[in-house]
Order: C-alpha cells, then structure tokens, then sequence
C-alpha cells in the first residue's frame, strides 16, 4: 500500500521535491522570503551557540548603549545585549507560532470532520464555534492567561484556542460539499464504516486547505505571543520573546528606540515572510491554477 | 454573398501548432437559416462558436483563417469594434441559463442594460421594447416577471429570457450553444420551436451547437459534423440522415437510441429481486420562526424487478425518480413504505442491520467524473466493499482485476488513477465496482447520461451483457425516452413525485395511456426519425 502511494501520480502529492522546489522558486519574493525564514529558524534553533553575548547576563555598566561593534544593535535598559535577546526570543516567538498551528489544526480537524459528517454533533458543536468566534481573540487570550497564569503552555493554550473555530468552520465547509460526493455515497453503498468514510475519502480533501491556513495561523500566533508579552500577559519575562522585549523597551524609546524597532522588525518580516509563502502554496494548490498548468 | 463565412479557422492551444483544437473548419450560413454543428465531447464545436463571437479563453487562439461575418473578417476586428457587434450584428445563447444569467439583478433590467448600450432610445421606450420582447418570447404576465430574479424562474424561462437578450437588437448571427441540453424534453420541444418562430420572424441565421442528432432532426437545414477539431461532412439535414457520408456519422447516428420499445423478453420465474410498496419520501422544512412546508418528493412508488430484467424510471427533473433509487439504496431514509431486497424488508433498518444487505444492490452514477475518489487507485476503489465484508485483500484484488477485464479494461488498470480514464472508462469502474459485491440488483442513476452518444451505446451493449451473463436485475434511472425504450423490459413513468404511468415498455411507451406520457413521448426530439436505418419511420411503415 505504502509503496503504491509513493509511485503514486505527481498532482495529488504535496511533498514530492519537484513541488517543493516548484512552489519555492515561484517568484523572487517567494524565495526571498523562504531564504529569511530558513535564516531565522536556524539562528533560533542555534541560539546558544550563536549569540555573541549571553542573552540573560546583566551588565549594568552598558546601559541603553546605542550598536556598536561588542554589542550589534546596542544594549537594553539593563545592559543586555539586544542582538542576543532577539535572536534567543525567537525561540519561544517560533516554538508558540509552530505550536499553536499544529495544535488548532489538528484540534480544528478533528471537530470539523465530525461536524461536517455528523448531524448531532454539528448542531451542537458549531453554536459552540460561533459562541467563541464572538470574543475578540486578544481578549480571550487575556482572559485565558491571567485565569491559569503566564506559562509555555498557558500562553499556547492561550492562543491556540481562538484559532480552533476557523480550522472548524474550514474543515466543515469542505466535508460539507464532499460529502454529496458520488463516491462518497458509493463508499456507504459499499457498506464502508464512517470512519473508513472519513479518513479515506473526505480528510485528504482537507489537507491543502489545512496546511495553507496553518501557516496564517502561525503568523498570526507569533504576532498574538507577542501582544501578550507586550501587554504583559505573556510568558515569564526573564524568558526573552520578541513581544516582552518590546514591553521593555518601550518606556526607553526615547533614548534607545532600536529595543523597540528592531524586534518589531523581525517580528514583521517573519510574519510577512510565512504569508507570501502561504500565498504561494495556496496558489500552487489551487484547482483552478492546477488546471492551468495542466493545459500548459 | 454568404451572411457568415468561416474558411480554413484553425484553433491552437498556445499558438502552438502542433496542439491543434479546431483544424481547418470551413462553415458558411446564409441568411434565415440554421446550420448545426454536431459533435462529441472534444469535437472543437463550442469553441468554434466562441472564436466567432470573440469570448475564445486566453490560452486559446486561432492561428490560421478567416471568420467573415457579412464580409468583415472578425479575426482582425478590434476588441472595441467587436464589442459593438455582439448584440447588433450577433449574439449567442448557452447551455446553463442560470449561471449565464446574473443571479442578482432583475431579468428586465438585464435585457434592458442590451439596449442601454447599443441604442440611444429613452429609459420608457427602452421599457416598453423590453416588454415587447419578453412577450415575443411567450413569456407569461411579463409586468411581473420583468422585476424577478432568475431563480424564481422555470429552467425554461430563463432560457427564453436569454433568447430574449440575444435578440433584442435584432442580430442577423444568432449563436445557440446546447441552448437546450440542460433543459427537459417537453421545455426543450418549446425553446426549438421559439428559436424556429424567431428565425422566421426576424430572418436571422441561426448556428445551433448540438450533440443530440434528435435535435438536429428537428431544426437544422444543414449540417457539419465535427470530430475532434476536424470537419467530417457538410450536407443538407435530409442528406445527411438518409446518405451519410463518412463512417464516423454513420457510426455516430447508429449510436442514437431508437425511440421504438425493445420487444418482450420472456419471463423467467426466478422470482423477484427488488420490490418497493407504497414507497414515500416527504422532506420537511420547519424552521425556527418559519413556515412548515412539506415536499412530496416521492409518492406511493410500488415496483417489483425481476432476477434479469430492466425496470426503467423515467421522468423529467423534479419527477422524483432519483428519490426513489436514494430511497431504495438507502443513501436517504424513505418516509414510508417498504423497499423488499431478497425477501427482507430494509427501508427501516438501522446503518447497522442493513450492512449485510448492502452487497445485495449496488449502484453507478450519473458523472463518471465524481464517482471516482481521484485520489486513490482505481483498483483500491474497487476493493473497498468486499474488504468491508472480509474478503481478504488478495483475493478482492485478485477479483477486480478480472472484472475490469469483463468490463472491457485492462487489468492492469488497478494501479492507475481514476484521472488516467476518459469518461466511458470510468463509467466501466464505476460498473466493476458495483460488481464486485456480486449484487442482485444494480441502480443505474441516469449512468449513461453524462456520455457521448457512442460511448453511450458501447456502455448500454455492455450492461445488457452483463445482465445476461449474471441475471442481474436493473432498475435504470433515466430522463431519455430513446435509452428506456431501448433496454427496459418494464417502465415506470412519474411526475412531480407521483407514479403516472407503470407496465411493459411495449405497452407504456408504445400505446401510452396517460396524457403526461403522451406529452413526453411527442416532446421527444427526431421521434420521426429511425436513426438507425437513415429513414424516417413513416416510410419504414409503407
């Protein structure tokens, strides 16, 4: 079985390496923007070894220094370099973003099959979905937070809970239309349980969408992370993040705005950089581009 | 000189000469007549009609001759010079009225925005001509139906609102594009002789796309057949159906089903595999704050089907005869009555108790395109129920692969995908599949309607073989009279949810008692015509 999927035809695999590489070298901002990602990813990952300062050390005798050859991008309020901090704050900013996509989208998926294919539970679950789509999702974080207090997984919780109703009402969508499939119909014909119904012929529809919302949901949870931390509901604020280093220096702007600026900035590229590289997966996905490229 | 001359038109993909669409067409039409452009699925003939009217899709273009509409070559015309002849000079009508229509704004007012830009006359006098129109087109209380919306029409109507649209400024070009192909075959019968009426009212020509040689029968002067891009023959509608040139047309008219009943096959008294009584579906919509509103969708349906015989519904849409098959295979739960599937009533089984009785009947759809999960082999697709019933994989494989070779495929085609077939192709999976539960009964969900002609032939010769090899009993769901007429034993006619008509095929389609089927049966388009043998029946009878 596994073997047959692999030689499989080219246009319904996502992974293959030609794909990959297609969808990467779509454009020059698409790979631009890979480029950024792949640099950020590696220096979190690499943080310990690659800061040249440690991001925690107090040196009170360089305070709010502007860059400078010892410390890049100068220093904070409390002598700290901020080059370290930024790149060390990106470990939480991308563990919380990785995180909480996988976690709506796997959460999201779950309920929305279910809603979608189940009459009862749909009913239930999905004024359940519009109930909590009502609340602002900053606020619900907040509320969150300040309920179970700042942690890792408070704050992942956190975020990861406003995301769930649009993976739901996604996946619902989708299972809606395909379950008037005639082949869906043929399967029940065919006596096939509703789970074998599920995973085998409405879930792979999903997973295109899915994985094009996932990385929405990614930038967006980076950016929720950091206006918790910048709020101060975020995580403990000895733990650098891209959000607490902001809060910090916020009330020193005026004598250093690069504490400020300068993780803003990678804040927004970041972001900016997932969703050009959404967009261009969803373009390559799309049916209607698909069909393009076929005629071609 | 020739009111449009189309010479040498080739069509590439790309402008990439050697994928060629449309290769050399030459078509010309005079004024007050109708030429029809016949063809299968990929015949080029729909993109033909859109080259001349300019609408060709991007990728698309032509690469070689001339379109001459009264002596203009169109090809050269500019995108605002063409922009002023659609309308005045030519237009077109197309399949689907609903989606050509905008859904949100009033028909008038989209009849009305044609003269808006083509003419200067003032907003009442651009009212009244609307109306007028409205009522060339026989449209019923036109004050009325001037302020609705498309989807508070009939199919029909707003086909004839489309008509109205195209004719308006009086073009001498009418394009139709399977104007009547989504539409019912007593609608169809009324928008034919519309379109006749207003050719001789307005001497317009009229090039009239179409698959359906019935169609063509009724309302062609002259013909082109067109196979993939390439013109067949040209000839007068008369010739063309008596002495048809090429083997192609040949084959293609003796493809057409005859509208004349098979004869009787003898009773064998094996018994009765599928038996419905009084079956009923009604949906109700109550909602918060709302109405309650009851829909009959099926009424006091009683059938019984023999081991190796054909019981044919037939009705047009809405009739509710696709109710009955969802009812009768169980995809929705009839509201009462009882469907008898080898000697058990299952209509109020639980999904549970009635899994053993799945394998008994099996079912083919109407769109090979959908009945297919695309993502998984063809082969796999056709395991899936007797996995669901132990078979051990081994052996289901083992089976497919041999009936994929009783329904003309190749075995090897387990391991391929679904978007490797053509339509016929799928259509015969979708068949194996259903055959591999070794069923009593198969539903045929208007199976065959989604094909070519001839495709449709070889798949109709394919399940009567089928039948005969393994007494299968067929409950075949269709809205042609010709196909019904062709392969049911019995048939069983309904309308708006309500059996009209049930008895021998002979009987209900050859001496038709109610007046509902006698419409039907006269509604059919080339009824006259015995495709089959180049005659009209008429001179078969002397």
């Amino acid at each position: 079985m596994t073997e047959k999927m692999a030689s499989a035809s080219p246009s319904y695999r996502l992974t293959s390496l030609s794909r990959t590489r297609q969808i990467v070298f779509s454009s020059p901002l698409v790979t631009i923007s890979t480029l950024v990602l792949i640099i950020i990813i590696l220096s979190a990952l690499l943080a310990p070894w690659v800061v040249p300062h440690d991001p925690v050390r107090l040196t009170p005798s360089v305070r709010l220094k502007p860059p400078s050859d010892l410390y890049w991008l100068g220093t904070d309020a409390f002598g700290r370099d901020l080059f370290s901090r930024i790149i060390t704050g990106g470990r939480i900013s991308l563990v919380v973003g990785v995180a909480a996509a996988i976690f709506a989208v796997a959460l999201g998926l779950l309920l929305g099959l279910m809603a979608g294919y189940i009459r009862w539970v749909d009913a239930v679950l999905m004024r359940m979905v519009d109930g909590l789509m009502a609340i602002p999702s900053i606020l619900l974080a907040i509320a969150i937070v300040s309920l179970w207090g700042a942690s890792l997984w408070t704050v992942l919780f956190a975020i990861t809970i406003p995301e769930v109703p649009r993976v739901v009402r996604l996946v619902r969508s989708i299972v809606l239309s395909a379950r008037e499939e005639p082949y869906v119909e043929a399967a029940i014909a065919a006596g096939s349980p509703t789970t074998l119904i599920m995973r085998r012929h409405l879930l792979p529809n999903t997973i295109a969408p899915l994985i094009i919302q996932g990385t929405y949901i990614c930038a967006s949870a980076i950016l929720t992370e950091a206006i918790l931390s910048f709020l101060g509901a975020g995580i403990n604020p000895e733990t650098p993040s891209w959000g607490n280093i902001m809060a910090e220096g916020r009330i020193y702007f005026q004598i250093n705005p690069g504490i400020v600026l300068w993780p803003g900035l990678v804040v927004s590229v970041a972001i900016l950089s997932i969703n050009l590289l959404g967009d261009a997966v969803r373009d390559a996905l799309d049916p209607r581009m698909a069909k393009r490229g076929i005629e071609r | 000189m020739s009111l449009l001359e189309i010479s040498g038109l080739r069509i590439a993909l790309n402008g990439d000469e050697d994928k060629q669409v449309v290769k050399g067409l030459n078509l010309k039409i005079e004024p007050g007549q109708t030429m029809c452009l016949v063809g299968e699925s990929g015949s080029g003939k729909s993109l033909s009609a859109l080259s001349v009217m300019g609408l060709l899709p991007n990728v698309l273009s032509p690469i070689a001759g001339s379109i001459l509409l009264k002596g203009e070559n169109l090809l050269d015309a500019s995108a605002h010079r063409m922009r002023s002849l659609r309308a005045t000079s030519m237009s077109m009508i197309f399949q689907e009225p609903m989606t050509a229509l905008n859904p949100v704004a009033r028909v008038g007012q989209q009849i009305e925005e044609v003269l808006e830009f083509h003419s200067d006359i003032s907003q009442s006098a651009r009212r009244s001509r609307v109306k007028e129109m409205m009522e060339a087109v026989h449209l019923p209380d036109v004050d009325k139906m001037y302020n609705s919306f498309p989807h508070q029409l009939s199919g029909g109507q707003r086909q004839r609102i489309m008509i109205a649209m195209a004719l308006i400024m009086s073009p001498q070009l009418l394009i139709a594009d399977e104007p009547t192909t989504a539409l019912d075959v007593t609608t169809q019968a009324q928008i034919l002789s519309l379109i006749r009426e207003l050719r001789e009212e307005q001497g317009a020509a009229v090039l009239f796309i179409t698959h359906d040689m019935g169609v063509v029968s009724e309302i062609a002067d002259d013909v082109t057949v067109l196979k993939l891009g390439e013109v067949m023959e040209t000839q007068s509608v008369d010739n063309l159906l008596r002495y048809p040139q090429t083997d192609y047309t040949r084959a293609l008219l003796q493809s057409v089903p005859s509208q004349v009943p098979r004869p009787e096959r003898n009773k064998t008294s094996e018994g009765i595999v599928l038996a419905t009584n009084d079956l009923c579906k009604t949906y109700d919509s109550a909602g918060f704050l709302k109405k309650a509103r009851q829909v009959k969708a099926a009424q006091g349906v009683s059938i019984s089907l023999m081991k190796g015989r054909t019981l044919g519904i037939v009705g047009e849409s809405g009739s509710g005869k696709s109710t009955v098959a969802r009812c009768i295979m169980r995809l929705i739960d009839p509201t009462s009555g009882s469907i008898m599937v080898g000697g058990r009533d299952i209509a109020t089984l639980s999904q549970k108790e009635l899994k053993p009785h799945r394998k008994k009947i099996q079912i083919v759809f109407q769109d090979p395109m959908r009945s297919l999960n695309p993502r998984i082999e063809v082969g796999q697709s056709i395991i899936e129920g007797p996995l669901n019933f132990g078979v051990p994989r081994n052996t289901a494989m083992a089976r497919a692969r041999e009936l994929l070779e009783l329904v003309g495929l190749p075995a090897s085609a387990v391991d391929r995908f679904p978007h490797q077939f053509s339509g016929g192709q799928r259509q015969r999976i979708a068949i194996a599949r259903a055959l591999a539960m070794d069923p009593d009964v198969l539903v045929a969900d208007e199976a065959v309607s989604a094909l070519d002609v001839s495709v449709q032939a070889q798949v109709l010769d394919l399940l009567a073989e089928l039948q005969e090899r393994l007494g299968l009993g067929i409950l075949f769901i269709t809205h042609d009279l010709g196909v019904a007429a062709q392969i049911c034993d019995d048939v069983l006619v309904m309308q708006n949810g309500q059996v009209v008509e049930y008895g021998p095929a002979a009987k209900v389609l050859g001496a038709p008692q109610q007046d509902y089927t006698k419409a039907l049966i006269a509604a059919a388009p080339g009824r006259h015509w015995d495709f089959a043998n180049f005659r009209p029946f008429a001179e078969a009878a002397n």
